[in-house]
C-alpha cells in the first residue's frame, strides 16, 4: 500500500451525555445539525475540502447510526480504493479486544490500521464541533514550525475559559502548559480538540501510555501533557473563524439559531466549502398559500402550511394548518398536526405533534425545550371521543 | 427484476419544448423544482430492480451525459451491468432511425446478459411500475407489447403524438403517426417491451432492407405476424407537448396531493445531488403556494411558483406564476410574472418581465 503524507483519525465513539435524550439510541457525532446535516459531517466535509482522503472514524456508543451513515464515504468522496473513510469500531485480536478506554487509547487500538498508510502526520478530529476549517494551512504551519504536535486552538471569552482545555504559550505560541478546565486561567487560547502530531513521535507516546497503568489513556490529559514534560516542540495553530462546541441543549440550539442571522458568522451555503451530507434526496419544499415562513432554513421534503418565524426545518417536516414554530429547531421527519405552538424547543426525529399540543416555554431566560426521538406529544386538553 | 436490459431511446425526440431544448435533450429539460424528466424514466427502472441501463442520444447530449455521470445516483455504478450512454457512431452522417443507431451499437445488444428489453423515451413525467408490464406481457404471451395512455388535455395545435387502435382483446390493430389525439384517444407512450432475441432479430432485418423506425418498421409493419398487446397505463401523467404544457404542468405540482402521489406514496424519484444547505427565508420573505428547492435565498415575494436549486430573491422582488431554474437570480425590485427562465438567468434591479397570454420562455444565462 502506498504511503499517505497524511491521513486524520476521528473519534466519534462519545456518548454525549449532557445531550439528554437526543442521544439515547444514537452518538453525538450522529445528532442531526442545521436542517440537513449530521455534526460528523463538518469535520469530514473539512477532511474533503482540506485534501485528506484516508479518514479512520472510531466508533464505540451506539455505532449503528454512524456506521449506516458513513457507508462507504461516498457522500464526501471519500470512496476510494486505498484509503478513503474507514469505520473503527472496538474488535478482538489474537490477544483479545477491550472497549475504546479513553481518546488515546481508541487511537492506539488502531496503530496497525494507521501503519498500513504509513503516514507522515496523523491529525486527530472529534465529532463534536461546528466549524468549516482548513486543515491543510495548520499542516503547512506545523511544519514550518518544525513541531512535533501542533494543536489547534480559538480565544475564547475569558469568564467561559475554565470550560475549556486551556493552552498557555510563550511569544511564539509554543505551548508550555495544559491546563484541563482551569479554575483561574493563565490564557483564553482552548483547544478545539485538533490535533496534528508526526506520526512516528505519537506511535511511541501512545504505547508508553498504555504500558503507563495509572494513566486514563486520553489525548488531553495524558498525551499531550507527557510530550511538554518531555520538553517537546508543540504548537498552538490560532483558529479564527466560526467554532461551536455542540456539547449541550443549549448550545446546540444556539447554534442553530446562529445561522438564522441575517448576516451570520457561520455560511452553511458557502459554494467554495459546501457540507456533504447523505440522506439528500427529497423533493422540493411546499409553502403552502396559507403558511408563512419568515427567518428561516427549510430543507426539502417539507410541507409548511402553518406559520414558521425564526426555526430550522430539517427535511420531511409536516406542520398543519393554523400551527406555529418560533425559536425552534424540529429534526428530521417530524409531523406537526393542527393549531400545534413551539417556541424555543428541540423536537428530535421521527416526533408526531398532535393538533392542538403546545411545547416550550416562550420567557426569553427559560431552558430550551427538548422533546427526543420518536416521541407523540399530544394535547392535553383534548376531549376524548368515543364511537358508538 | 431478472435479466431485463432498459433502454432510453432520445432519438425520436421532437422539439417542441423549442428554446429549453435549444442545447439539451427534451430528456434533460429541467422539471419540478430540482429534477430532470429523464429522471422519472431512470428511477422508473431503478424500482424496477433494472440494473442494467442503455441510453441512446442523437444529438445535444453533454447534459444528459453531464447529468448522468457514472449513474451512481441511481446506484447504477456497477462492475457489471450498470449505465450505459451509447451516442452515433458515425458524426458524420445523419441518423437516420432509431433502428440505425440501435444497429450501430448491435454488439452491446447481442453481448447483453438479458432475456428482455424494456424500451422509453427520457421524457415521460409518470410512475410506471414496469413489474406490472412485464407481468402482462409474460401473461399474454405477447411478442412486443406497446404501453398506451389515453389522451386528456387540451387541443394540441401540431400533430406529434402516435395513436393506436386497440380492439377488444387488447390487441394493438393500427398505429397513426402524427396525429392530433383528441380525449380518450389511445397516445403510444413510445414504450415497449419486447424480448432481446426478436428486438436483434428485427434490428438485422429492418436496417438490411433499409427500414430504419422501429415504430413503424419492426412493430406496425408486423401487425398481422406478431402477437402485439397494448398495455393502458392509468397513472398520472401530464402530456408535456408545448411550452404551455409545460408550464401547467409543472404548475400541477403546486398541489400536496399531486407531490405525495409522485414523491412520498411509492417509490423515490433520484436526480443529481448537488449538496445544497437548506433554503434560507428572510424576515422579509413572503412565500405562498410554492415549490421551492434547496440552496435557494428567498428575500422577496414568490407566489405559485417553481424555483430550482440556488435561486435567489433580492428584497423588493416579486415573481408571480413563474418558474425559475437552477441558480437563477431575481434582483431587487423586479417583477416576474408568467416566466419560464432557464438555468442562471439574471434578472437585474427594477425590470420588469411579463409573459403576456402565455408563458414566455427566458433564455439560459441570458441577463435583463
Amino acid at each position: 500500500m502506498g504511503a499517505k503524507k497524511w491521513i486524520a483519525m476521528l473519534l466519534a465513539g462519545g456518548q454525549g451525555s449532557r445531550l439528554g435524550e437526543l442521544t439515547i439510541g444514537l452518538a453525538k457525532p450522529a445528532v442531526p445539525f442545521g436542517g440537513k446535516y449530521r455534526i460528523i459531517d463538518f469535520p469530514l466535509s473539512n477532511c474533503t475540502h482540506s485534501g485528506i482522503d484516508t479518514v479512520g472514524v472510531l466508533t464505540q456508543y451506539q455505532p449503528l447510526i454512524l456506521n449506516d451513515y458513513v457507508g462507504n464515504g461516498k457522500a464526501w468522496d471519500l470512496d476510494l480504493d486505498v484509503g478513503g473513510v474507514s469505520v473503527l469500531p472496538p474488535y478482538q485480536g489474537k490477544e483479545g479486544g477491550e472497549w475504546y478506554k479513553g481518546t488515546a487509547n481508541a487511537v492506539y487500538q488502531n496503530i496497525q490500521y494507521i501503519d498500513n498508510y504509513d503516514p507522515e502526520h496523523v491529525l486527530i478530529l472529534s465529532g463534536d464541533h461546528i466549524y468549516k476549517m482548513d486543515y491543510s494551512k495548520m499542516l503547512d504551519y506545523h511544519i514550518e514550525k518544525n513541531a512535533e504536535a501542533t494543536i489547534a486552538v480559538i480565544q475564547v471569552p475569558w469568564q467561559e475559559a475554565s470550560r475549556f482545555g486551556i493552552m498557555n504559550t510563550n511569544e511564539a505560541d509554543r505551548v508550555t502548559q495544559f491546563d484541563e478546565k482551569p479554575k483561574y486561567p493563565k490564557s483564553n487560547l482552548a483547544s478545539m480538540g485538533v490535533y496534528l502530531f508526526n506520526w512516528k513521535t505519537l506511535r511511541k507516546y501512545l504505547i508508553n501510555d498504555e504500558k503507563d497503568v495509572n494513566s486514563s489513556n486520553d489525548f488531553g490529559s495524558n498525551i499531550i501533557p507527557k510530550m511538554l514534560e518531555d520538553r517537546k516542540k508543540l504548537f498552538a495553530y490560532r483558529f479564527n473563524d466560526y467554532w461551536k462546541d455542540v456539547g449541550t441543549v443549549e448550545s446546540l440550539w444556539q447554534a442553530h439559531m446562529d445561522l438564522l442571522e441575517e448576516t451570520p458568522n457561520f455560511q452553511l451555503d458557502d459554494q467554495q466549502w459546501k457540507i456533504f451530507a447523505r440522506n439528500a434526496n427529497h423533493p422540493p419544499q411546499y409553502i403552502s398559500s396559507e403558511a408563512e415562513v419568515s427567518q428561516s432554513l427549510i430543507n426539502e421534503g417539507c410541507m409548511i402550511h402553518g406559520n414558521i418565524d425564526h426555526s430550522v426545518l430539517s427535511y420531511n417536516v409536516q406542520v398543519g394548518y393554523g400551527s406555529t414554530i418560533k425559536d425552534s429547531v424540529i429534526m428530521p421527519n417530524v409531523t406537526i398536526g393542527e393549531n400545534v405552538h413551539i417556541e424555543r424547543s428541540i423536537i428530535a426525529s421521527n416526533c408526531v405533534i398532535e393538533d392542538g399540543a403546545v411545547v416550550g416555554n416562550s420567557a426569553v431566560n427559560s431552558e430550551i425545550t427538548l422533546i427526543g426521538e420518536n416521541q407523540t406529544i399530544t394535547n392535553p386538553n383534548k376531549k376524548k371521543i368515543t364511537l358508538n | 427484476m431478472d435479466n431485463v436490459l432498459g433502454i432510453i431511446n432520445l432519438i425520436n425526440e421532437r422539439q417542441h419544448l423549442k428554446e429549453l431544448t435549444a442545447h439539451r435533450n427534451v430528456a434533460s429539460v429541467p422539471f419540478g423544482g430540482r429534477y430532470r424528466l429523464i429522471d422519472f424514466t431512470m428511477s422508473n427502472f431503478i424500482n424496477a430492480d433494472v440494473s442494467k441501463v442503455a441510453v441512446f442520444p442523437k444529438e445535444k447530449y453533454l447534459s444528459v451525459m453531464d447529468h448522468l455521470g457514472s449513474g451512481k445516483e441511481w446506484n447504477l455504478d456497477r462492475r457489471s451491468g450498470g449505465l450505459f450512454i451509447l451516442p452515433p457512431i458515425h458524426p458524420d452522417e445523419t441518423v437516420t432511425g432509431d433502428m440505425k443507431q440501435f444497429y450501430d451499437h448491435l454488439s452491446f445488444f447481442e453481448r447483453a446478459d438479458a432475456e428482455t428489453v424494456i424500451i422509453s423515451p427520457g421524457s415521460h413525467v409518470c410512475k410506471i411500475d414496469f413489474n406490472e408490464v412485464l407481468a402482462y406481457h409474460k401473461k399474454h404471451k405477447a411478442d412486443i407489447t406497446v404501453v398506451y395512455k389515453d389522451y386528456v388535455g387540451e387541443l394540441i395545435e401540431k400533430p406529434i403524438y402516435h395513436t393506436c387502435s386497440v380492439d377488444s382483446d387488447e390487441d394493438i390493430t393500427d398505429i397513426s403517426f402524427y396525429t392530433i389525439p383528441r380525449p380518450g384517444d389511445h397516445v403510444c407512450l413510445e414504450t415497449f417491451i419486447i424480448s432481446k432475441t426478436l428486438l436483434v432479430k428485427l434490428i438485422k432485418s429492418c436496417v438490411a432492407s433499409g427500414e430504419n423506425d422501429f415504430l413503424k418498421d419492426a412493430v406496425k409493419a408486423n401487425l398481422h405476424r406478431f402477437n402485439v398487446k397494448g398495455y393502458n397505463f392509468t397513472g398520472d401523467m401530464p402530456f408535456i407537448h408545448s411550452i404551455e404544457s409545460f408550464h401547467s404542468s409543472n404548475m400541477n405540482f403546486l398541489n400536496p396531493s399531486v407531490i405525495r402521489s409522485f414523491f412520498g406514496d411509492t417509490w423515490d424519484v433520484y436526480t443529481k445531488i448537488k449538496h445544497e444547505a437548506p433554503t434560507k427565508y428572510s424576515g422579509s420573505s413572503k412565500v405562498t403556494n410554492s415549490l421551492i428547492a434547496n440552496g435557494c435565498v428567498i428575500e422577496g415575494t414568490v407566489e405559485n411558483s417553481i424555483l430550482f436549486r440556488g435561486v435567489k430573491v433580492k428584497k423588493g422582488a416579486i415573481i408571480r406564476n413563474s418558474i425559475i431554474m437552477q441558480k437563477g437570480e431575481i434582483e431587487e425590485g423586479a417583477i416576474v410574472e408568467n416566466i419560464i427562465s432557464d438555468k442562471e438567468v439574471k434578472i437585474t434591479s427594477e425590470k420588469t418581465v411579463i409573459g403576456i397570454k402565455q408563458p414566455t420562455v427566458i433564455k439560459k444565462a441570458e441577463i435583463i
